[in-house]
Parts: C-alpha cells; sequence; structure tokens
C-alpha cells in the first residue's frame, strides 16, 4: 500500500555495502578460527600483503584492473535491467580480439597497437554479448541463462583455438607464442622510471590508467548522456520506456554490447599487460568477481572502483596467507567473493529493513518529517 | 433484460443472517479504507455492494476473505462470530471468492484447479475421482457445466469465472463473493453469469456482487449496499431504487466540481481517427470502427464503464499500442500507416498524459528533475554537446514546479517522495511545457486530492482556451461533465453515441454507458 | 575392437556420466518446479562431494559419507532458502554465491584438515565408496553375444547411486503428477497466488522443494568422490551443475524429458571422450571441443524457440508476495 520507507543515499551506498562486507569478514574469521588460526593474524596479513609494500600495492591494482573492466560490464548491464553472467566469456573472446591485435599487428608501432588492441578487444567482447542479448531482445531468452550457456561456449571455442589453430608450434602447452614488443603494455614501474620514480617492478601497467578511463567513461555515459538517460529509464521501468519512446529491446541489445566491450577490456591488463601471450582459461574467474564488484560498488563507477581494489587487496593479500598461515590458502579468498555476493546481493534485505526501521526511529525521535 | 422476481426462494425469516459485518474498521496508513462498515446478507439472497473505484469495496472483501485484517468489527457468519485471519479460515467458515483476477493455475486441468489445497489425501486418484463425481453434482444442480479434463488455459474468460464458482462451491461455500465478476465477461457470458447466481440463490446460498456497473445491480441483486470514500452511504432493497438512485448515491452531490469556463470555440481539425481497431495479444478486438475528430479549442470527453476501450484509444493514439486496423490522421500523416513511435508523435507536436501514472508515465525512483524532462530527453533544450546539459534540466524543472505549484519544489528529489496530486501536476507540466497541439489525457485527476483536482482542471481549460485540442478519458463522470464540450461514449470497445455538453446529463451518459444507443446528436 | 562392444562401453560411460547428471537435474526440477531457480546446483553438488570424501576418509563409512553429504546440500540449500524465499533475495545471485563460496571452502577445509593440498584422502579403504554391484552369471554372460554383454556392461556392475538415479526418474514424476504435494508442488511455481487463496502456504511448499533438491543434490555429490571417483580433488563438478540446469532446460522442465537430455548430454561427453584424436572417415578429426559444447549450443536454441520450446514455470524467479 505505502511505498517503502527509503535509506539516506549515504547509507544506501555507503553504510549497507560496509554492513554487508562486515558481516562477510565476520563470517569468513569465523571459518578461518574454526580452522584454528587467528583471524585477526590472517586479515592483518592479507593487509600487510596487500597494501603494506610498493610490490603489494602494485599487484592489488593490477588484479583491480581486471575487476574494474569485469565490475562495469555487470554494472552497465544492470542499469538496463539485465544480469550478465557472461562477463567471464566475454572478457575472454574479448581477449582473443585484442591477443590477435598483438599476434599479428604486433610489430607495427605501440601507439597504433594499442588502439587497435583496445577496439578488437571491445568488438570481439561485444560480438560474444550480442547473440544472448539479441535473443533476450527478440525471443526472449533468459539473459541469464544464455550468457551462463555461452561462458562454457567460450571456454570449449578458445580450446580449441588454443590447441588446434593458435598454439606456438612445437610445443605442448596451449597457448600462442608470445607478443612482439611493441604489442606490451607499458608496465608501471617503467613509465614511473620515465618521469624518474623507482618503484618495484610488478604486473601493473598501463591497463589500469586504462580502466580508469573506462570508468570515466561509464560514468559519463550512464549519467550524463541521454543514452545512458534512456538506459536508465529502460532498466527501472520499461512501461515507462515505451510510453518515453524508448525501445527496450534496442536498449537491452545496446547495453549489452557496451556491457561486452567493457568485459573485453580484462585482456589488456592480462594479455597485453602481463601474460604477454594468448592461454587458456586467463580470465580465471575475473568475471565472476564482477559480480561481488558491482554488487558492492552498488553499481556506480566509484563505488565499482573501490571495491574493485578492495578485491584486489583480498586476491593479493589471499596469497601471502598460504606462505605464512599453514592452514590457509588463497582458496579463502574464493569463500570471503561468495559471502560477499551472498551479502551484498541475495541477503540485503536482511539488514535493509532494520536499518530502515532504525533511521525512521531516529528520525522520529528528532522529529524530522 | 428480463425481469425475474427478486423474491428470495426460501428463508425463515428468523434466520440469522448467512454474512454479517458489524463495525469494519480498516486504515492502510494515511488513507482510511473502511469506516466501521456494517450490513448483512441473508441466506438465498444476491446482495450487490456498489461504489466508484476506491471506494473501498475490495478492502472490505478482501477483509472478509482473509487476505486483510481488519483494525476493528466483527464478522458473523450464519449468526456466529469468526475469527477470519487466512483464506484457509475462511474456507472453513464457508466463505469462497471469486477474485477479479482468477486464482487458476493456467496449465492445470479444472479437475486439478478444483481439487488444489483440498486432494482429499497423500495421493490424488481417489480425491480426483471423488471430486469428479461431486462437480457432477454440482454441474446438475447449479448449470455449472464444465469439462473437468479440459487445460484451464484453452477456456474462454468466462468457463474460466466457472471454474473459480465451483471451485468456492466444492470448497462448501454458503457465502460466495464475486469481485467485479463481469468486468471481463462478454456481455451474453454476463447473462449466462446471472443465470447461474440466480440458480445459487435458488439453493440458498448468499451471493455478494461486488461491482461498479449500475446494469448489474438492477439485473440480478435483492438487496445493495452503496459504498463512498470507504464508507457505507446507502443500503436499499433494489426494487426500491433505479440506477439513477445509486448513481446519486454513488457519486454524491456534495463534491460536483464548479470550474468556471466559457463555451468552446472549435477551431480547425487537428487530430482525425478513421475506423480505428485493436486487438490484443490474444486477438481479442479491444477497440472496433472507432471514428471521430478532434479540433482545436475543444476538449472532448471520452466517458465508459472502466474497461470499455478508453485505455486502448489512448494508447494507440499516443504510440504505445499497435493498432490492427484504421487510420490516425495527424499534421497531415498518417499515425498508424507510418508507424510512428511515441518519442515521434510527441515531436509533431501530440503529447499525453498516461491514465497509469507510477506504471507508465513516470520512473518514481529517479529524481523529479529526470521525470520532468522523460520523453524530451533527447530534445536540443536538455542536451549540449552531446551530454546532458544538467544546468537546463534542473532550471527547467524548477520553473515547472513554479508554474504548477508543485510543493516542495526541489527537482533534485527522488519522484516517489512527492504526493499523487505533486506527480501528476509535475506530469502535466511536462506534457504541457512542450506545448503541443494535441493533448492526450487519461485520468487527470486520478489518486490527486481535492486542492490539486481544481488546479489541474482550471489550467486544462486554460489551455484550452489558448487553442489546444485535447481528449480527455476519465472514469469520474464528473470530471468529464466539468470539462469536456463534447463528450463520446465507449461501450464494448465501440463508441456508442455523442453528447454536446448542453445536451448531456448523467443519465444519458449512465444509460450510453450501459450500452444503450443514444440518437447521435450532431 | 568389435564396433558393438565399442557402443556398449560408450554406453556404460554413458551411463557413469549421467547419474550425476541426473540427480542434479532432478534436484533442480524440484526447486524450479516449485519457482525457486537453482543456480545452487553446482555448489551444492561441490559441497556434498567434498564432505562425503571427507567424512567416508575419516570414518570409514561411505554411509555416513553419503548423510554428511546431504547434510552439507541441503544446509547450503537452506541458505539459498533463507535469502530467496524468507527475504526474498535475488535467486540468482544467491545460487551464484553459494557456488562460488563453496568453490572456496571446499579446499580450504580440505587443507586445513587433511594437508593434502586441498584433496581429501584417497579413498581406498574397504567401504569408502560405492563400489561396482555385480549381478549373477554377470562374468558368464559377458561371454555371450550383444544381450549378455549389455547385461553385463550396463545392468550389471554400477554402483548402488546409479541405481538410485534411474529409479528417482520415476518415482519423481509419480511424486510430480500422482500426489497431492506434486500438485501443489507444480501450482506453486505457475500461480503462487492461486496457492495462497487455496489456503496453502506458499513459503512452506518451497521450503520444502528447496530442502528436496538439496538432498538430491547430495547424492549427485557423493557419488562424484566416493564412487565416480576415489576421493574429492578441487573444482570436481567442473560444470555439471550447470550441465544439469542446461539438462533440465532441455527436458522442458518434465523429469522423462530430462532424463532424455541427461542421456544425450552425458553421450556427447563420452562420445567426446571417445573420439579425442580419432580420424573418422570423411570428415577426419573432429574437434572434441565442438562435441562438448553441444550440450550448451543446444539449450540456447532451445531457449530461442529454434528446436521446439521450452516453457518455465511461470512464476519461477519472482519473489512471493501477497
Amino acid at each position: 500500500m505505502n511505498a517503502p520507507a527509503k535509506l539516506p543515499r549515504w547509507a544506501e551506498l555507503g553504510l549497507l555495502p560496509l554492513i554487508n562486507l562486515g558481516v562477510a569478514l565476520v563470517l569468513a574469521g569465523l571459518i578461518i578460527k574454526i580452522l584454528g588460526e587467528s583471524p585477526l593474524a590472517a586479515f592483518k596479513l592479507m593487509a600487510t600483503g596487500a597494501l603494506g609494500t610498493q610490490e603489494g600495492i602494485g599487484y592489488t591494482l593490477y588484479y583491480a584492473t581486471n575487476f574494474i573492466f569485469t565490475g562495469l560490464a555487470v554494472a552497465v548491464a544492470y542499469h538496463a535491467g539485465l544480469f550478465n553472467i557472461g562477463a567471464e566469456g566475454q572478457a575472454y573472446i574479448g581477449g582473443l580480439g585484442t591477443g590477435l591485435v598483438c599476434l599479428y599487428l604486433g610489430t607495427w608501432p605501440f601507439w597504433v597497437v594499442l588502439p587497435l588492441a583496445v577496439l578488437a578487444g571491445a568488438i570481439f567482447g561485444a560480438g560474444w554479448a550480442f547473440i544472448p542479448a539479441w535473443l533476450q531482445a527478440r525471443r526472449g531468452s533468459h539473459i541469464v541463462i544464455t550468457t551462463i550457456m555461452f561462458n562454457f561456449i567460450a571456454a570449449a571455442l578458445m580450446t580449441y583455438l588454443l590447441v588446434n589453430v593458435l598454439i606456438k608450434p612445437g610445443q605442448q602447452s596451449p597457448e600462442t607464442r608470445e607478443f612482439s614488443a611493441n604489442a606490451v603494455m607499458p608496465a608501471a614501474h617503467e613509465l614511473f622510471a620515465k618521469i624518474g620514480i623507482t618503484v618495484v617492478a610488478t604486473p601493473l601497467n598501463l591497463a589500469f590508467g586504462l580502466a580508469l578511463v573506462a570508468a570515466t567513461g561509464v560514468w559519463i555515459f550512464i549519467w550524463r548522456t541521454r543514452w545512458g538517460f534512456a538506459l536508465r529509464v529502460a532498466g527501472a521501468n520499461p512501461a515507462a520506456a515505451v510510453y518515453a519512446g524508448i525501445s527496450p529491446p534496442r536498449i537491452i541489445v545496446g547495453a549489452m554490447l557496451i556491457s561486452g566491450a567493457l568485459a573485453g577490456g580484462l585482456g589488456l591488463n592480462e594479455l597485453m599487460g602481463s601474460q604477454h601471450r594468448i592461454l587458456m582459461d586467463f580470465p580465471s574467474g575475473a568475471g565472476f568477481v564482477g559480480i561481488a564488484v558491482a554488487l558492492m560498488g552498488r553499481n556506480h563507477p566509484v563505488g565499482i572502483v573501490v571495491a574493485a581494489v578492495l578485491f584486489g587487496a583480498l586476491y593479493q593479500g589471499g596469497s601471502q596467507l598460504s606462505f605464512d598461515l599453514p592452514k590457509i590458502n588463497r582458496d579463502m579468498v574464493v569463500v570471503i567473493q561468495g559471502l560477499v555476493i551472498l551479502l551484498c546481493g541475495a541477503m540485503e534485505n536482511i539488514f535493509r529493513a532494520p536499518l530502515t526501521a532504525l533511521f525512521a526511529h531516529v528520525r522520529a525521535e528528532k522529529g524530522i518529517e | 433484460m428480463s425481469k425475474e422476481p427478486a423474491a428470495p426462494p426460501f428463508t425463515p425469516p428468523d434466520a440469522p443472517p448467512a454474512l454479517e459485518l458489524r463495525g469494519i474498521d480498516k486504515r492502510f496508513g494515511a488513507v482510511h479504507a473502511n469506516r466501521a462498515i456494517t450490513f448483512a446478507v441473508a441466506a438465498g439472497s444476491i446482495h450487490g455492494l456498489i461504489g466508484e473505484n476506491g471506494a473501498g469495496k475490495s478492502t472490505l472483501m478482501n477483509i472478509v476473505y482473509g487476505f486483510h485484517r481488519a483494525d476493528a468489527g466483527e464478522i458473523r457468519v450464519q449468526g456466529r462470530a469468526v475469527e477470519i485471519g487466512s483464506p484457509q479460515e475462511a474456507i472453513a467458515a464457508g466463505i469462497g471468492m471469486v477474485h477479479q483476477h482468477f486464482m487458476l493455475v493456467e496449465n492445470f486441468t479444472v479437475l486439478e484447479n478444483v481439487v488444489l489445497g483440498v486432494e482429499g489425501g497423500a495421493l490424488l486418484a481417489g480425491g480426483l475421482a471423488a471430486a469428479r463425481a461431486e462437480l457432477g453434482r454440482l454441474a446438475r444442480d447449479y448449470g455449472l457445466e464444465v469439462p473437468l479434463d479440459a487445460v484451464v488455459s484453452e477456456l474462454s474468460v468466462g468457463l474460466q469465472q466457472r471454474v473459480e464458482i465451483l471451485k468456492a462451491l466444492y470448497r462448501g461455500a454458503e457465502v460466495l463473493i464475486l469481485d467485479e465478476p463481469t468486468a471481463v465477461l462478454t456481455p451474453h457470458e454476463a447473462n449466462q453469469l446471472f443465470t447461474m447466481l440466480r440458480a445459487l440463490r435458488a439453493q440458498g446460498k448468499a451471493v455478494i456482487l461486488v461491482t461498479h456497473k449500475l446494469r448489474e445491480i438492477m439485473a440480478v441483486t435483492d438487496r445493495v449496499t452503496v459504498m463512498k470514500q470507504g464508507a457505507v452511504v446507502a443500503e436499499v432493497a433494489t426494487r426500491e431504487t433505479s440506477p439513477r438512485g445509486l448513481a446519486e448515491h454513488m457519486v454524491g452531490r456534495a463534491v460536483l466540481l464548479q470550474v468556471e469556463k466559457r463555451p468552446a470555440r472549435p477551431g480547425a481539425v487537428l487530430l482525425t481517427v478513421k475506423a480505428l481497431e485493436v486487438q490484443d495479444r490474444l486477438g481479442v478486438v479491444r477497440l472496433k470502427n472507432v471514428s471521430f475528430a478532434l479540433r482545436a479549442g475543444e476538449i472532448v470527453g471520452i466517458a465508459g464503464v472502466a474497461g470499455n476501450g478508453q485505455s486502448e484509444l489512448l494508447e494507440v493514439l499516443a504510440g504505445t499500442r499497435a493498432a490492427s486496423r484504421g487510420e490516425i490522421s495527424f499534421g497531415g500523416r498518417d499515425l498508424v500507416r507510418e508507424q510512428l513511435d511515441p518519442r515521434a508523435r510527441r515531436a509533431f507536436g501530440l503529447a499525453h498524459v498516461p491514465e497509469d501514472r507510477l506504471r507508465m508515465g513516470v520512473v518514481a525512483g529517479f529524481s523529479a528533475a529526470d521525470n520532468a524532462m522523460l520523453g524530451y530527453h533527447d530534445a536540443a533544450r536538455f542536451n549540449r554537446g552531446g551530454l546532458r546539459d544538467e544546468a537546463a534540466i534542473l532550471a527547467a524543472c524548477a520553473a515547472k514546479m513554479a508554474e504548477f505549484d508543485v510543493r516542495p519544489s526541489r527537482p533534485e528529489l527522488r519522484l516517489a517522495a512527492f504526493s499523487g496530486g505533486n506527480q501528476q501536476k509535475l506530469v502535466l507540466a511536462r506534457e504541457i511545457d512542450a506545448d503541443p497541439a494535441v493533448l492526450l489525457i487519461g485520468q487527470p485527476t486520478r489518486g490527486v486530492d481535492i486542492g490539486a483536482i481544481e488546479f489541474i482542471h482550471k489550467r486544462l481549460i486554460a489551455l484550452r482556451d489558448a487553442g489546444k485540442a485535447m481528449l480527455l478519458v476519465s472514469v469520474e463522470l464528473d470530471e468529464i461533465l466539468a470539462l469536456a464540450d463534447r463528450i463520446l461514449v465507449m461501450n464494448g470497445g465501440e463508441i456508442i453515441g455523442e453528447l454536446s455538453r448542453a445536451d448531456a446529463t448523467e443519465e444519458k451518459i449512465g444509460l450510453m454507458m450501459a450500452g444503450v444507443r443514444a440518437e447521435v446528436s450532431a | 575392437m568389435e564396433t558393438y562392444t565399442l557402443i556398449v562401453l560408450l554406453m556404460a560411460a554413458t551411463i557413469r556420466m549421467a547419474t550425476p547428471l541426473l540427480l542434479a537435474a532432478m534436484a533442480g526440477l524440484f526447486s524450479e518446479r516449485s519457482g525457486v531457480i537453482d543456480l545452487g546446483l553446482e555448489g551444492k553438488m561441490l559441497g556434498a562431494a567434498f564432505a562425503a570424501a571427507a567424512v567416508s576418509a575419516t570414518t570409514g563409512s561411505v554411509w555416513l559419507g553419503l548423510g554428511a553429504g546431504i547434510l552439507t546440500a541441503v544446509a547450503l540449500a537452506l541458505v539459498i532458502g533463507y535469502a530467496c524465499i524468507t527475504h526474498r533475495g535475488n535467486q540468482v545471485v544467491a545460487g551464484m554465491a553459494v557456488t562460488i563460496m563453496v568453490v572456496g571452502l571446499g579446499p580450504t577445509l580440505g587443507l586445513a584438515w587433511f594437508n593434502l593440498g586441498g584433496q581429501t584422502p584417497q579413498l581406498d579403504g574397504a567401504g569408502q565408496r560405492f563400489t561396482s554391484l555385480v549381478w549373477p552369471w554377470a562374468e558368464t554372460a559377458r561371454e555371450m553375444p550383444l544381450p549378455g554383454l549389455l547385461y553385463a556392461e550396463l545392468l550389471s556392475g554400477q554402483n548402488l547411486l546409479v541405481y538410485f538415479a534411474a529409479a528417482l526418474v520415476p518415482f519423481s514424476a509419480w511424486i510430480f503428477y500422482r500426489t497431492r504435494f506434486g500438485l501443489r508442488l507444480r501450482a506453486v511455481g505457475e500461480n503462487p497466488h492461486a496457492v495462497d487463496t487455496a489456503g496453502i502456504s506458499v513459503n512452506g511448499l518451497r521450503y520444502q522443494a528447496v530442502i528436496i533438491s538439496g538432498v538430491l543434490c547430495g547424492f549427485a555429490g557423493t557419488y562424484l568422490s566416493t564412487a565416480a571417483s576415489s576421493g574429492f580433488v578441487r573444482d570436481m563438478t567442473a560444470g555439471k551443475g550447470y550441465l544439469a540446469l542446461a539438462a533440465l532446460i532441455f527436458g522442458k522442465w518434465k523429469p522423462w524429458p530430462t532424463l532424455g537430455a541427461c542421456l544425450l548430454f552425458a553421450f556427447t561427453d563420452a562420445l567426446a571422450t571417445r573420439l579425442q584424436g580419432v580420424a573418422l572417415p570423411v570428415v577426419g578429426v573432429v574437434p572434441v571441443q565442438f562435441i562438448l559444447a553441444l550440450p550448451y549450443v543446444l539449450t540456447v536454441l532451445l531457449l530461442a524457440g529454434f528446436v521446439g520450446q521450452a516453457v518455465a514455470p511461470k512464476a519461477i524467479g519472482v519473489p512471493y508476495s501477497k
């Protein structure tokens, strides 16, 4: 009957995600405790491992780069009312596009290769998202299921290409030859060296900057352009979209193309920036981390960057765990990731209701409204 | 309509009423939906419950069926006070309900639907056989023939309704509530329904018919209770009243709105509709052979009982629904043939205030400023260099808020935070601000407080005097009488008559709304 | 190898692969027919696989392992239920979250408890695994022509869980179409309002369905770690949960067609394994990846309405509110 009371913006965007994250960490701590290690020691180790050293920070941001791309991909689709579980596959195929440019045009000057690689990644990623999008828009096929299926199809396709087509001749493991030097993303320490600052060498590279540019671009697109407005209207109220002369099927396809293109950015960091070749399963779950990042970042680019760095820190810090705590390894990070998705995405109502009641109570006490 | 003797066949004079409500009171937040409702329904009678949309009929019946709990009051069945906290308890008390939206599992057979919840054992076979026998008996007793093994989705709406009635009877209902049962029926099906209801009455059941159609009350009920704004305003024997008398109770004289207006001075024809037809997805004809012309400087009101094609007419003109044939000429174009989308129509000067504001006209979670430009988001005045011109968007909204007295005048606030009246004023402001030649308006004052109603009416008259053409759809007859210069009456998807404002009376319109064709005045 | 021996072996491999698929698909069937999307199949299966192997390794009893597998999967199902039924959370997110959590939790607990890099110890003791049950005269029958071979290789020599899975299909069909519970379950996935007005608890029914899904995932996971292999290894479900989901959709949310889909998908898997690197006449070497991707492609085509039409339960994925 009456509209549900709303939380203040800061509580919705800041407090609630923090509470959810806090509960996820408490649960993770509980598991660590059960395993017979000290949760505080573990978290401290992760924090110092991720942020305590230049190397740690470099790795943290390097991981975060992947998560920004996939998190943005999930978020753009979300604003159009779509749940894109296929960022993993789109990143995989998108990376193929980037990798092909690097392999076959990689001898061209870097500043020619880079835009081509970006473009190829975006086009391949968008292409992979197009089919589920079109099927949803025109034939009503549930995009959650089709994107899951396309993740598996992408994996099969890439395995085939790497094993049978792209594999470096005379080699056993299914990966391509190395990119030529012109097709390698400048590393952060090299860039810093140019302006006279010496930092430790890490896989962190220019792609992080590109990810931030993408985040800015998404922000501008979603909130500062009429196309972003149309996309949000279609996501929030399809009937109002039709009324306003916005075609929901077109929005579905458009949003998914952008989403896939963003996921395709992962290859810039992972392949051009770090691996310098195409190899099996290089997205390694980043597409799914993107879901957690988008949910926690409330689908806002700023929130996504923050959440991506947090998850980057978790991944980097998690790898420290196994060195120092014999009973824990970085799988713990995946557990935390699952818990965050569960609490931020599926159980958010649990804390929202009491929190809303609390705010209403406080307001009543103060006599506001 | 055949006149039936309305006398109940057998009810001992001292028998307690089958259902009695005493002082039922219910609030939803600030809305007082039911105010101390008291009435009784005798066994072997058909009792009408009539009132306009929002009068509180459905809330009351949902309380009786256990969906809502009354804040105060008592429900008595066969003279005993009962506590009804869930549909289960209502069923146990012998109350059955046929909801406006059927509660059927569409891919189940009739038989499966009937036994759902009363399967008579962990295994189906025995229960289904018993049900088959019992349903055969009910079919004989009440003339409720339904193919038991047919899948419900393949049945006509009338037959689906019959399944709902069978469900209630199979559960032993002595009191049967039907909520707006004819809203979805053809006139023929409605007559069949009434025959069934009379059979039920003859068997001693108490039937409550919830409706806002006067014709049905007169045709089939023995007594009628009239509700208005949550309260009972009259209870009479049907024989002792007339449609006009009921209408007076329903509408009431006190709320008649007086808006000063000069006679219209119609100008050139701006919009012509010829032989327009609309079919819905199921192929049902919703609009047939609709033709009319709309002139500059006049308001044409569309009157009719809800669901007789008015909504479809608005939508097909606005472009949110496709026409299956016919012609809409506007600005030298045929909107049907060119299949122009709503955005293009707006650009040509055809604006639309939709009937259901929250479902279609706004995005409640967006800011007032965003909502104040919805549909015009491509316009040059809201964009600069490929980006939204935020300052212009906010300024335009602030200007609209000032002009239309929208409070609070804070463009950045979420639309959901505004009252219904203020939301509506903002929607009107948005569509008027675009300076359209033709304005389509659905339910301009639905869910709007009294003060805002007057304001909105004055603005619409002013707009007319400025030479705009307006098509007004409203379920409030008062509103149509207050605003329209010409009135088209719709029934069953057709325009069945036209009245000039001078000729129009509530009675004439009421008769036409009920499907009685009148001479078309030129 | 003679052709018919090859075919029989292919069929045997199909049955081995189909068993966990079928158990999981039937699990999903109960959940989805009640209106709750079951994206947690993979996670529940994986959790059960770990628990079953861990308990079997520790106690030496595969039956206790099965119990632990079921309990674990049910617990995970209840997490999904609590989020989605009680708190009306997003069903897709809840299922994914549980799956991701378990992907990490299995190896984490495995490492802490067994110190074998996340695996469980090899199940090689007596009674630690579900082993093949050899039917009478199977060895004799093997020497006989085709019917004998079929008897020996297909009917005989399977483990208990395979027979259980096979029996589950007619049993589920019977539950769905012949019992009160089945009628209500199908109703609640189509129109929960109808169920509510009939005086039946919507949430109660959905919880029952979700718990049944947990139990069956428990069997599926236990099969993977204690019957199909001897112990838990990381990610051992390898997408079988999603493949089961695809089978269930391809089977149009009905028990018998779902069995057909599981057998088809299992057969493509068996075929892919057989055809690895084998050059066929005319077409040459068929890339196994294409065969392996076939189930997913088929499911997408079905969802798109290009090969028949799968109609999902109408209320699926929609949290119920009055």
